[in-house]
Order: C-alpha cells, then sequence, then structure tokens
C-alpha cells in the first residue's frame, strides 16, 4: 500500500456524505488501521489495558492465590511489607476531617504524590484507574450505537466538587468523597466483594453512556480534578509533533476523552509549540494509536520539536 | 451543594447498627470514619478472618472494616495485628495490650431465656470468656422459683471486658441471650454530682456527717446495727413466737 491511496477518500462515492461521516464517527482509527495494522494502531490502548489489568492483578494474587505482593487497595497499600502507598486526596480530605494520620500513611501519600507531580498526575486516571476501563467501553458503546445528545456538565464541575468534598469534610468530620467514590468502590469492590457497590459503576457506565459523553471523568469525578491539579507539571506529554501531516480526520477528536485539549497544539491555537500542555491531558496515548498519518507520540514537556 | 449534601447523607449513613463491632483500638465512630481510608490492610491482617471490610447494603460505612461476634467473634491476639496494620491511626497504637480494647461491652440482654437465669447450669458464655472470672464472673443468688436451689447468674463486669464477642458467638440459644453492644447503647451514665455513701464513707475513714445516732429497730435488739438478715430458725427475742414461714414453712408439694 502506498500512502498516496489514503490520500483519496475511503467510501465509495456512491455513499452519500452523511453516511460516510457516520461511519467515521462511529469508527475512528478505521484509517489508521489500515495503514498501520490493528495491533500498532491499538497499542497504547493495549498498553493501557495491561497496566490497568497488570495492577489490578497484583492486588488480586492475594485474595485469589495466596500470593501477598500488594495488600490492600488503591486507597492505601502495602507492598512487599515494605512500600507504603496512599492516596493523597483521601489524606487531603482526612486531614480536613481532623484528624493526623501516621507517618506511614504520610509516607505513602508523599510518594504517590511526588511521581504524579514528576510524571503526570493523570496518568493515574488512563493507566491505573479501574473505572477508565467502564468509562471507555461506554464512550465505545455510545459512539457504536450512536447516541448523541444528553446533557453534559461543565468541565469544571469536577474541580467544584473537589473543593466541596474537601468542605463537606471539614464540616462533617468524615472523609465525605468516599461514601460514593466509584473509584474505590469498583476497586475495593472486586478485592474485597461488591455488594451493591456495583449499582454505583452501572450508574457510572450508564451516566456516560446515555447523558453525558465522556461525562463522569471528564467533568464530574473530583478523584480526575485532583491528580488533574498534580497534571500541571508532567514531564510524560503527548506532542502533535508532525501537525503539518493533519488531514482533519478528526479522528483523534472523537477517541480523546478530554477533547478540549487537542486544538491548542494541534491547531496551534494561543500557543505555538506542538506540546499538549493542558492539564486535562490523560496521555492516554488514544491519539496516537488513532491517527493514520502519525501525527502524534509521547515525549517529555521539554521537547517542543516540530517536524 | 451537592458535596455538603454527599457529607451529610455520609453522616445519617454512619448510624452504624448494633451488631457490628469495630476492631480493636478502633477511634471513637465519628473520628474514625475521618481517619480510615478503607484500604483492608486491618483486613489481611487478621488471622481469624474476623474482621471484614464493609459492602454497600451492610448499613455499615461502605468499606470499613467490623466484624460481627455472633458470626466470627476476635480472638484477641496478643501482638494485635490489625492495629499494627493501620497506616493512618484509625486504630489507635496506643492499645498495646489486647485486654484493654474496649470494642463494645457485652451485656446479658434477655434473662427471659438465658438458660442460667431459669435455674439451669449453662455457664458457657462464662466459660469461654478470655477473661474469664473478671469480664463474666457467676453471680450466686436463691432461685425464689423452686424455693431450694441456687442460680449462677452470668455478670458482665464493664471494668473488664473487652467486646471480642466469645460469649455472643458462643450462647445455645437459637438467638443470643447475652450480645455485645457499643457502649452508647450498652451503659448508663451516673450525673457527675452522685456520690456513693459507702465509697466517700470509706475514702474519708469515717462518716463525712458524724456519726448517726442509733435507734433502735424492734425485734433486732440484739442485732448489730443495721444487719436486718433472718436467720432459719432465729426467733427474735422481743416477739411472741409465730409459726416459721418462708424457707423453713416445712411444707411440701
Amino acid at each position: 500500500m502506498s500512502s498516496a491511496s489514503h490520500t483519496q477518500p475511503v467510501v465509495p462515492p456512491a455513499v452519500t456524505e452523511p453516511a460516510s461521516r457516520a461511519s467515521v464517527m462511529t469508527r475512528p482509527g478505521a484509517d489508521a488501521v489500515k495503514v498501520k495494522g490493528w495491533l500498532r494502531a491499538h497499542k497504547w490502548l493495549l498498553l493501557r489495558r495491561l497496566s490497568q489489568l497488570g495492577i489490578l492483578a497484583l492486588f488480586m494474587l492475594g485474595p485469589w492465590f495466596g500470593l501477598w505482593i500488594v495488600k490492600g487497595n488503591l486507597s492505601s497499600s502495602l507492598t512487599l511489607g515494605v512500600l507504603p502507598l496512599t492516596d493523597p486526596y483521601l489524606l487531603l480530605q482526612s486531614v480536613a476531617a481532623g484528624q493526623v494520620p501516621y507517618k506511614e500513611a504520610l509516607l505513602g501519600g508523599g510518594i504517590v504524590a511526588a511521581v504524579y507531580l514528576l510524571l503526570g498526575g493523570r496518568l493515574f486516571c488512563s493507566w491505573v484507574c479501574p473505572v477508565n476501563m467502564v468509562t471507555d467501553a461506554a464512550a465505545w458503546l455510545r459512539r457504536r450505537l450512536g447516541i448523541k445528545g444528553g446533557k453534559v456538565p461543565s468541565e469544571y464541575t469536577r474541580y467544584w466538587l473537589l473543593g466541596f468534598t474537601v468542605l463537606a469534610s471539614a464540616l462533617t468530620g468524615s472523609i465525605a468523597w468516599e461514601w460514593v467514590n466509584p473509584v474505590s468502590m469498583l476497586h475495593r469492590g472486586l478485592i474485597f466483594g461488591f455488594g451493591l457497590s456495583w449499582g454505583i459503576v452501572l450508574g457510572v457506565f450508564l451516566y456516560d453512556l446515555l447523558i453525558a459523553s465522556r461525562g463522569w471523568c471528564g467533568h464530574v469525578c473530583p478523584v480526575g480534578a485532583f491528580y488533574g491539579v498534580l497534571n500541571s507539571a508532567a514531564l510524560i506529554r503527548v506532542t502533535a509533533d508532525r501537525r503539518s501531516r493533519c488531514d482533519d480526520c478528526m479522528d483523534c477528536f472523537a477517541v480523546c476523552p478530554e477533547p478540549q485539549v487537542i486544538r491548542p497544539a494541534l491547531k496551534a491555537v494561543a500557543q505555538d509549540h506542538p506540546l499538549i500542555l493542558d492539564k486535562d491531558c490523560t496521555s492516554c496515548g488514544r491519539c496516537i494509536d488513532v491517527c493514520g498519518k502519525d501525527v502524534f507520540r509521547l515525549t517529555t514537556r521539554f521537547d517542543r520539536s516540530e517536524s | 451543594m451537592l458535596a455538603l449534601g454527599v457529607g451529610l447523607y455520609g453522616k445519617e449513613a454512619s448510624a452504624r447498627p448494633a451488631g457490628a463491632i469495630r476492631p480493636p483500638g478502633a477511634l471513637a465512630e465519628q473520628d474514625f470514619l475521618a481517619a480510615c481510608v478503607r484500604c483492608g490492610l486491618c483486613v489481611r491482617d487478621c488471622p481469624f478472618d474476623t474482621l471484614k471490610l464493609s459492602e454497600l447494603g451492610d448499613n455499615v460505612a461502605t468499606g470499613t472494616p467490623f466484624f460481627e461476634g455472633r458470626k466470627v467473634p476476635c480472638e484477641m491476639c496478643d501482638d494485635i495485628p490489625c492495629v499494627k496494620a493501620c497506616p493512618t491511626g484509625a486504630l489507635d497504637r496506643e492499645l498495646t495490650d489486647i485486654g484493654k480494647a474496649r470494642m463494645g461491652l457485652a451485656v446479658l440482654i434477655d434473662q427471659e431465656t438465658c438458660l442460667n437465669f431459669l435455674g439451669l447450669r449453662c455457664d458457657v458464655c462464662y466459660r469461654v470468656c478470655p477473661v474469664i472470672d473478671k469480664a463474666i464472673t457467676l453471680e450466686l443468688v436463691h432461685n425464689p422459683r423452686s424455693d431450694r436451689h441456687a442460680m449462677l447468674l452470668p455478670t458482665v463486669h464493664s471494668e473488664h471486658c473487652t467486646g471480642c464477642g466469645k460469649c455472643e458467638h458462643s450462647c445455645v440459644l437459637p438467638e443470643a441471650a447475652i450480645k455485645v453492644l457499643p457502649y452508647k447503647l450498652a451503659q448508663g451514665k451516673s450525673a457527675e454530682h452522685y456520690r456513693k455513701g459507702w465509697v466517700e464513707r470509706e475514702a474519708a475513714g469515717g462518716s463525712l456527717i458524724g456519726e448517726q445516732q442509733q435507734l433502735p429497730m424492734r425485734g433486732l435488739e440484739d442485732r448489730k446495727y443495721g444487719d436486718t438478715r433472718v436467720a432459719p430458725g432465729y426467733v427474735p427475742p422481743s416477739a411472741a413466737p409465730v409459726k416459721p414461714g418462708g424457707i423453713d414453712s416445712g411444707w411440701k408439694p
């Protein structure tokens, strides 16, 4: 196959314009699969699933096979009996509620915060958080079923909610967001048993499927907002350094969980370099996968080169 | 507003059922909910499958650790691994002697079905108590029903009971007559100004209001002041002989 053939319309001329656009929107990345092959067109998606399921598997090895490499869950864990890790967002709420945690929790929270602050906070959302698989599934099904409309809250809702959960923790003297947090409910449910918590996870799935496209992770979740704050100086960033090749197929916008982050880098809006520096970008790499023109790649925030 | 609502809902939902007991060393419920991050490390280090994390629907704050004495009681490990495992201090490491744990308080809640209260010798709760003869004693009292037997009543003493739940677990009845309850439910509280005269007198080495005039009690002139017990066959010197009654009535069924 020559690259020239792909500049031609993918659909036969007989197909009407609206139908072709619909097929592109329901199957973004079809072009990339043709150019790069299925495996390379799903490289980062597969790596992310491997990371998400692998981390989950580390927690499950204990209860399932008695191999206690990691004990606990994402809220707080102990690895190999020495490495404590604690969710700093939980600690923030706990401190707001008037408790001073032991040094293990503070050390664990410090390690987690430092690593995410360095590499990029929202790597948690796309590479670790189990809810990502739920909302990705909802987004995929929403595209396939062609569900449109609904009511999407402002993307700043999550930051307001982040502030309010900390305030509510202080006012009620308890870790407020844990009463409903689908992230910990899903992860803890898989490891320790669900009870009725699966209902909350199903609620998130249906919310994203029927009401708000990318609603939970992209607009509501205060956990993501917290890690978004830690994402401000992320080392790992996506660059659109070959943006001159872009043929405006819109596939990257269709799959991106935070589509608003692409435009400044890809179309040079309010910035001249091709780096996606928006703190909402989760560095999931899905745009790299679906681009048949290889416009995007993962790099560091200091690499502003363009080719 | 949403988050505030969530918090208030949480506060409402934090009313935990009486049968759900927190692990040893747990802070008071309100502080516990501010400190516990619901990681389950205490559950993992519990060697006896006693502790579990609540699931949505258990009516205990979702994801927090608890146990039910009737199902699996606390075995009161000497090294208290659950407390050591807690990274946040929701389980307080000040607790190093499991005998000082106060997870709840056993209460012999149903005297109508307790076999010992019916005059039988079950004694199981007393026998299994890890703090036997301190946390639970058998108190000997007269059985007024048969009029000739004793009842040995299992009696809980709050200064020694850890709330481990062993008594509740082993009660032979289909529904336990002895139950471990949260302190709030299990105990009353004296008003702060209450003084016990006999305690005060002992502490002061004598009556605080001076010795009282002793009035004669008719029929008990030869007894020590205050001794009103009636011994079998005792005939008060000042009273005319009366037909014996009560325990020595001589009546036979």
